[in-house]
């Protein structure tokens, strides 16, 4: 029963938790890193649409499974309905070594400056909680570059005239555009936009010890057979596993944050391999176990000085839980635009991120990643017949000769959106799940139509012979791109940590990961994800010189 | 028109004998499938042609559309066996009351009149209890289109078929399928190709 006792625990093996470890072990901690998950293999899951992470109908293959773990979501009733990671009403990531960033699309952005004093360039916004973050991106710049160099990243920004201030180039050069790529390049010009590759989480050269990208059609959503996609289960985890001061335990849930009569925290209960009850004691716990499950561990953390879970004294933790407002557009060409070169996402604009009048954010656009078979049966204009002759007539016709343009609109943090513990249901393991509720606010709304306004322009410049576009509603679950859920401030009445990820009411717990996010950008999380783990990590490294953590 | 389906449905049975691998148990059994019994199979193949037809290439019936979806019943959609149960007899009852025939003795374009009934939700629903014909009629046709394009390994995409039917190649043969020349991968801000 009884562990070793270690300095650091950290749950979740993820985009942040993978990124913590190494930092701490590095610097010299030791560390205990949990995952509920396992390690996964290109093998194990081939090309199989059905159970990849983008279309899921039988089940998520990176997790995490069916069998023991769902949460609540609104019935539409005033009720609660059950639901499965497979759906997405759930608001899945992953769960396995490496988390999302295993199979993920790998576009690799830094925010604008403009995104972290959002409330600053905006004003205040009735009906969300906006403010700016407690770091400047001059501050963060150095640790996104450290993600890029030490994770891997490919671009070029030479053509954006737009892109975030950077002091070092790319380690690696961009990808060359697909077919698809090259035609809407040109469309982008003509418009007077500014086009430029998608800075990627992929080797576009060797690098790191791992070869080049193969480019094939199955990225997201898959594993890379080759190791060319970059994640934390192939950088940072193996890294930190290297140290020798770091231990991973794979397939352990982490049920509860001890926390002492001193409203420290002692360390961790989880539930191991076998279902036992274990218990690791650690001088300092890190969170990183994504936006929805941190804010449950916290939440299901109930002690006597945090009978509301830990660091909730303000009731902040779980609020303000964030995704995109993905909205965008689809093109049909007389002629054949597919070439069959992967992963299809390469090119993007940021002409739409922070310079639209009466919108606040917006996002980038980009062309999207190939739509694989069974994906694109609903890939349809409004009233087309979805079965039978027309159905197949239009896979075979349209397959190679469409086009999809779409982009995170960034949503206002909304207070009443939010992860919560169910009072009653329990997963697997005993422990109360998360049920997640809310509504956009009508920005995000306005902010995609916009958006898929400029994407269906962009697509009738590039040639398209019928466009239509793709739009968010109000209702929808964060899910891969979740995050804000224990946001990061100066003011501890608003927010859950400070600007270093330390509980603002428990100074021997850290966050690290999405749930940080004070806003999301008008881009895809993972490298400020990453980005925040070095900052998070640097920081407690920083600390324990001091004082140990006592 | 029937002989030519009644003679797919013959070259299905010899085709999946040479496909063991995707059909390994239950051959030598009573019964090939899993879930499903011979007569709701024989409703299951004309519902999945109606949702892919057979046009220049073959369609859900000869991909094993149906096979795909008893294997699923047997194993991730068990929570669906009592919608399928309930669904086929109700539909292969109530068809049999309008039509005096059973679904699959029906003419193509009637069997298509009688889906788009229960897209439409018009089509009676005495029979069913859990589900209705409609909601029915969305599960049919979604895990129909998993059969027809999903990965082989599942049951259904005989031979891949949905992928050559959509010009992709097949299975993916890592390193095989393209990929000597590396000079392409890298972009040119300057370069013409890339616009400039
Ligand atoms: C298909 C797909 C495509 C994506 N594409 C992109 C992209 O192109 N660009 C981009 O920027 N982002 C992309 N993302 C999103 C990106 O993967 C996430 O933003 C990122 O992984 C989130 O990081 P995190 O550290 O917050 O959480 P995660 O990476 O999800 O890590 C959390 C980890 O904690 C574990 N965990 C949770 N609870 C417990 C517990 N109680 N005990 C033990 N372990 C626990 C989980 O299993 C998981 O491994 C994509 C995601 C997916 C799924
Ligand atoms: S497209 Fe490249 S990075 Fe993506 S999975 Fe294939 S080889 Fe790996």
């Amino acid at each position: 029963m009884a562990n070793k006792r270690v300095n650091a625990v950290v749950v979740g093996a993820g985009a942040g938790g993978g990124v913590v470890a190494k930092e701490l072990a590095t610097g010299g901690l030791s560390v205990v890193l949990i995952e509920r998950g396992r390690w996964h293999s290109y093998d194990e899951h081939g090309d199989d649409e059905l159970t990849s992470q983008r279309t899921f109908p039988l089940k998520c293959g990176f997790g995490p499974d069916n069998e023991r773990n769902w949460r609540m979501s609104p019935d539409g009733k005033n009720g609660w309905v059950k639901v499965f990671p497979n759906q997405w009403s759930y608001g899945n990531n992953a769960a396995c070594v490496g988390s999302g960033t295993v199979s993920y699309g790998a576009m690799a952005w830094r925010f604008q400056p403009d995104d972290f004093r959002l409330k600053s360039k905006y004003g205040a916004v009735p009906g969300s909680t906006l403010e700016d973050w407690p770091l400047t991106y001059e501050e963060i710049e150095p640790f996104y570059e450290k993600a890029e160099y030490e994770i891997g990243v490919a671009g070029d920004p030479t053509n954006d005239p737009f892109v975030p201030p950077r002091k070092k180039p790319y380690p690696m050069p961009a990808f060359s555009l697909n077919g698809e790529g090259i035609i809407l390049e040109k469309a982008a010009w003509r418009l007077g936009l500014h086009p430029f590759p998608i800075p990627m989480l992929r080797n576009s050269v060797p690098y790191n010890g791992r070869p080049a990208c193969i480019r094939m059609r199955t990225c997201v959503g898959y594993a890379c057979p080759v190791g060319a996609k970059a994640g934390t289960q192939n950088t940072v985890i193996p890294a930190a596993l290297k140290t020798g001061n770091c231990e991973l335990r794979i397939n352990c849930m982490v049920s509860e944050i001890m926390i002492d009569d001193k409203g420290r925290a002692k360390g961790v209960r989880y539930f191991d391999a076998d279902n036992r009850l274990q218990e690791q004691v650690s001088d300092i716990v890190v969170v990183s176990a994504s936006a929805s499950e941190s804010a449950r561990l916290l939440l299901n953390s109930r002690s006597r000085l945090f009978p509301a879970g830990a660091g909730n004294n303000n009731g902040w933790v779980g609020r303000n839980i964030q995704d995109h407002a993905y909205a965008g557009a689809y093109g049909l060409f007389e002629e054949e635009v597919y070439d069959d070169v992967g992963p299809g996402a390469c090119i993007a604009v940021n002409d739409f991120n922070h310079r639209i009048p009466g919108i606040i954010g917006g996002g980038v656009l980009c062309n999207e990643f190939i739509r694989m078979p069974y994906q694109f049966t609903s890939i349809r204009p409004r009233n087309s017949k979805m079965w039978g002759i027309e159905h197949k007539d239009f896979q075979k016709r349209y397959f190679r000769r469409h086009i999809a343009v779409h982009g995170p609109a960034q949503e206002m943090p909304v207070f009443d959106k939010k992860v919560e513990v169910d009072p009653v249901v329990r997963d697997f393991w005993g422990i109360p799940v998360a049920r997640i509720s809310g509504s956009r606010h009508d920005n995000d709304i306005k902010a995609g139509r916009f958006l898929a306004e400029k994407a269906e322009e962009w697509l009738k410049e590039a040639g398209a012979v019928s466009t239509w576009q793709a739009v968010p509603g109000k209702e929808s679950t964060p899910s891969q791109h979740q995050s804000g859920t224990c946001r990061m401030g100066n003011d501890p009445a608003t927010s859950v940590t400070n600007k270093f990820g330390q509980l603002h009411e428990i100074d021997n717990v850290f966050i690290a990961d999405g749930s940080l996010h004070v806003n999301n950008g008008g881009y895809n999380p993972a490298l400020t994800i990453l980005a925040l783990g070095y900052w998070v990590g640097g920081h407690i490294i920083d600390m324990w010189k001091g004082t140990k953590m006592k | 028109m029937i002989s030519r389906r009644e003679f797919v449905r013959i070259t299905t049975a010899a085709g999946a004998a040479m496909l063991v691998s995707f059909n390994t148990s239950c051959r030598n059994k009573i019964s090939r499938w899993r879930f499903l019994t011979g007569e709701e199979i024989s409703l299951l193949d004309a519902i999945v042609e109606q949702i892919i037809p057979t046009d220049d290439f073959p369609g859900g019936r000869w991909a094993n559309v149906s096979n795909f979806i008893d294997r699923q019943l047997d194993s991730y959609y068990r929570k669906h066996q009592v919608a399928y149960r309930e669904g086929l007899s109700a539909m292969g009852m109530t068809v049999f009351q309008l039509k005096g025939r059973k679904f699959e003795e029906l003419p193509f374009a009637e069997q298509t009149d009688m889906m788009e009934m229960m897209e439409s939700g018009t089509f009676p629903g005495d029979y069913w209890e859990e589900h209705s014909p409609a909601g029915f009629f969305n599960m049919l046709r979604d895990h129909s289109l998993q059969g027809f394009y999903g990965s082989p390994v599942h049951g259904g995409n005989r031979e891949y078929i949905s992928y050559r039917m959509l010009g992709l190649d097949y299975p993916n043969i890592i390193g095989q399928n393209r990929y000597k020349d590396l000079s392409w991968r890298i972009y040119d801000a300057k370069s013409p190709a890339n616009g400039k």
